[in-house]
């Protein structure tokens, strides 16, 4: 309990961290903070940090927002402007990308794992310039590729909803029906078998277009359609579309379980727990790297034992797990850590079997 | 309205509308750029110069263009047919998929030439079949095509996502989209021919499929307006049951029509795989589909007017992302909705400024206008 607090504390507010750390040498900060544009002699300013946001845009409250929410912060923890972009369509990552590194933007980030062949090809151009990919690999030195390891959060938010369920049921409801999303899926459902192996676990995609992102009316449906065949906790991994789930949740009494962000607050009360992924903390920590000049190139995988990803709790949802929960996730969470508990992932082998 | 087409010389009619219509649009946009706090002129300077400014721009600005001409071709030949073909988008996809398909099956052995033909030939076929079926329910199951082409969009979508994330994709990939196409399918880029040439361009998606469109634009017109084919299908458009007592087959006339304007869509799938992406991938076609719709409409349905207006949507996509790259306070809303406002005025609102536009020239023509009506 208390380490998952702390850390949770820890990663919400790595401002605090950060402005501990500013203390040491508050003199150069608050001057980059005070008069950033002036002061482009100052060292710290030296980074001309860039975002590339993915087709749904930085305020899809999920994925990109959170990405958005972490250079925002680091924004305004340093004083360091950045510079963004929301494509339309496809070939513009690459338009962006190459615009970017033109113009001196370092380090750009890619969000989402559509940008990863115009990373490879500009990053090739670029030797010069830092690229940071997140949620898909581009092997070149000047790369660094974040992914999240979303099948063991999904897992341990699987395994609680299982502890939760009376009913013997849950459900998953998905965005579009992509490997990542099936990713999710599978994570979850060895979660759910894990803590209880007769479980059934009734699982539907929302869409096979982006639009499946965000449609709160089909998501609502569809979790009422779960409900209806017995399915009392529902995970949504559907970006916007989750917002039906949680309200068709509340409606009838029961129980589901947000994505990416903290979505706890949402419905409090009947939100069971979220599956965060922090991709802002990660873009934040890129930005602050390449400020530090302690950034490196490679694949970071970040899992459970990185903070990648986890499982939220805080006092929204404190009264709905008992302690007898909490030990038993903490226990499972240490297990996956360890590896004592294997994870089957499905973008290895694009299948879900374990 | 007789009378009106005489009070209007025809230039004024084809040039200065539409030019006027334009400048409402930006006038509108304009306001709405005072009003988040940003400076007009200095947006649509941006706008202009980033979408013909220097090469890059230009090639993106092209590349954009040729999606829209085959789109606008495909949505204004069925619409002189009288059809309101909106599949536009699902059948570029699935042209797109048959040029993946044919690429992926013979890049390794053929020759580039003749990839290029088939590619040609895999987008027609595979955009026409997609055309096909909606065309034959609305012929003999009386099914609206508005209907079944808008339906057709969604089943083409979800195919290709079950065939990118089931069986196409590449192995170990993350993102559901196909192994690279063999280098011989690739179609040349305009840089690379004119680096070739001597000439330095940088790095744009525009290449050689924009000659292809400029050829359909030709191709159609001779058929449309110089062939007996053509004039069956205008006559079915201006009216189908006459056309059907004069002996044509009207059916026949639909159906072919629609694989037609199915083709010319599907031909989107030869300048996104096999000009620019290489690969088969999820939403290449982005809405150029649909935005081919208002290409035509503005176009009024002619070959030229399409180039133009596709050019124009051109300017409006290449720019319109120029405007939200530099000013960080213009986001791609607000570039979606100045298109908006374009399509809003010289579409829907063509005609509105006509009544103003016929007082003004009956002003200086009176005389000229009066004897032409006496006789």
């Amino acid at each position: 309990m208390k380490s998952c607090k702390t850390l949770l504390a820890a990663v919400f507010s790595s401002r605090t961290v950060i402005s501990s750390r500013a203390a040491k040498n508050l003199a150069p900060v608050l001057a980059v903070g005070a008069v950033a544009l002036a002061s482009a002699t100052a060292q710290a300013a030296n980074i001309k940090p860039a975002v590339v946001f993915d087709m749904g845009g930085k305020f899809d409250k999920s994925f990109n927002e959170a990405v958005y929410h972490g250079v925002e912060r680091f924004s305004k923890d340093t004083g360091i402007k950045y510079r963004d972009f929301e494509v339309n369509n496809e070939t513009q990552f690459e338009q962006a990308h190459r615009k970017f590194a033109q113009r001196g933007s370092n380090p750009i980030i890619g969000v989402g794992f559509t940008q990863s062949s115009a990373v490879q090809e500009v990053a090739a151009k670029f030797p010069e310039t830092k690229f940071v990919l997140i949620d898909s690999v581009v092997d070149l030195p000047n790369v660094q590729s974040l992914l999240f390891k979303e099948h063991e959060g999904s897992f341990l938010v699987g395994m609680l909803a299982a502890m939760k369920s009376k009913s013997g049921k849950v459900g998953f409801v998905g965005g579009m029906d992509i490997p990542l999303i099936r990713k999710f899926q599978c994570g979850y459902e060895q979660g759910a078998k894990y803590a209880n192996k007769d479980i059934e676990v009734i699982a539907n995609m929302t869409g096979n277009t982006p639009a499946a992102w965000n449609n709160p009316g089909r998501g609502s449906e569809l979790a009422k359609g779960q409900f209806d065949r017995g399915v009392d906790v529902i995970f949504a991994a559907a970006g916007g579309t989750g917002f039906g789930v949680y309200q068709a949740a509340k409606d009838n009494g029961k129980y589901a379980i947000g994505v990416d962000s903290n979505q706890n607050h949402l419905q409090p009360g009947t939100m069971l727990t979220s599956m965060v992924k922090r991709v802002g903390v990660a873009a934040y920590k890129a930005f602050s790297d390449a400020k530090d000049g302690t950034w490196k190139p490679g694949i970071s995988s970040l899992g459970l034992a990185e903070g990648g990803v986890d499982w939220a709790l805080d006092e929204h949802n404190a009264a709905l797990i008992t302690t007898k929960m909490e030990t038993a996730m903490e226990k499972t969470k240490a297990a996956i850590i360890s590896g004592k508990i294997k994870v089957h992932d499905y973008m290895s082998n694009n299948s879900c079997s374990y | 309205m007789s009378t009106t087409n005489n009070t209007l010389p025809r230039w004024a009619d084809v040039l200065l509308i539409p030019i006027i219509n334009i400048a409402l649009a930006l006038l509108v946009s304009g306001l709405i750029i005072i009003a988040i706090g940003e400076d007009p002129i200095e947006a649509v300077k941006i706008l202009l110069v980033g979408a013909f400014g220097y090469d890059e721009a230009m090639g993106y600005t092209l590349y954009y263009t040729t999606n829209f001409i085959f789109t606008g071709l495909a949505v204004s030949v069925a619409f002189h047919a009288g059809l309101f073909n909106i599949g536009g988008e699902g059948q570029a996809y699935i042209g797109g998929l048959g040029v993946g398909l044919v690429m992926l099956a013979l890049g390794p052995i053929l020759p580039f030439y003749l990839l290029m033909i088939l590619g040609i030939i895999a987008a027609a076929v595979f955009g026409a079949a997609w055309a096909y079926v909606p065309a034959y329910l609305q012929v003999y199951r009386g099914s609206h095509i508005v209907i079944t082409t808008i339906m057709f969009n969604f089943i083409a979508s979800a195919l290709m996502v079950y065939l990118m994330v089931n069986v196409l994709i590449a192995p170990g990939s993350m993102a559901p989209q196909s192994v690279m196409l063999a280098d011989s399918s690739h179609l040349p880029f305009i840089h690379e021919i004119m680096n070739a040439l001597g000439y330095e361009m940088v790095h744009t998606p525009l290449n050689i499929s924009f000659f292809w469109a400029l050829i359909c634009c030709l191709l159609l017109w001779v058929y449309l307006w110089h062939s007996r084919w053509g004039y069956e299908l205008r006559t079915v458009g201006f009216n189908e049951k006459a056309a059907g007592y004069a002996g044509i087959n009207t059916k026949k006339v639909v159906i072919i029509t629609m694989c037609i304007s199915g083709a010319l869509a599907g031909f989107v799938g030869i300048n996104e795989i096999q000009g620019v992406h290489h690969k088969l991938l999820l939403n290449f076609t982005a809405g150029y589909g649909f935005t081919g719709i208002a290409v035509s409409l503005m176009g009024r349905n002619h070959p030229v007017g399409v180039v133009l207006a596709s050019l124009l949507f051109g300017i409006l996509y290449q720019g319109g992302a120029e405007l939200a790259f530099e000013v960080p306070k213009i986001t791609r809303e607000m570039v979606v909705t100045i298109q908006g406002l374009v399509i809003l005025f010289s579409g829907a609102l063509a005609y509105m400024t006509r009544p103003w536009l016929e007082k003004i020239f009956s002003l200086f023509s009176r005389p000229a206008s009066a004897t032409t009506q006496e006789a």
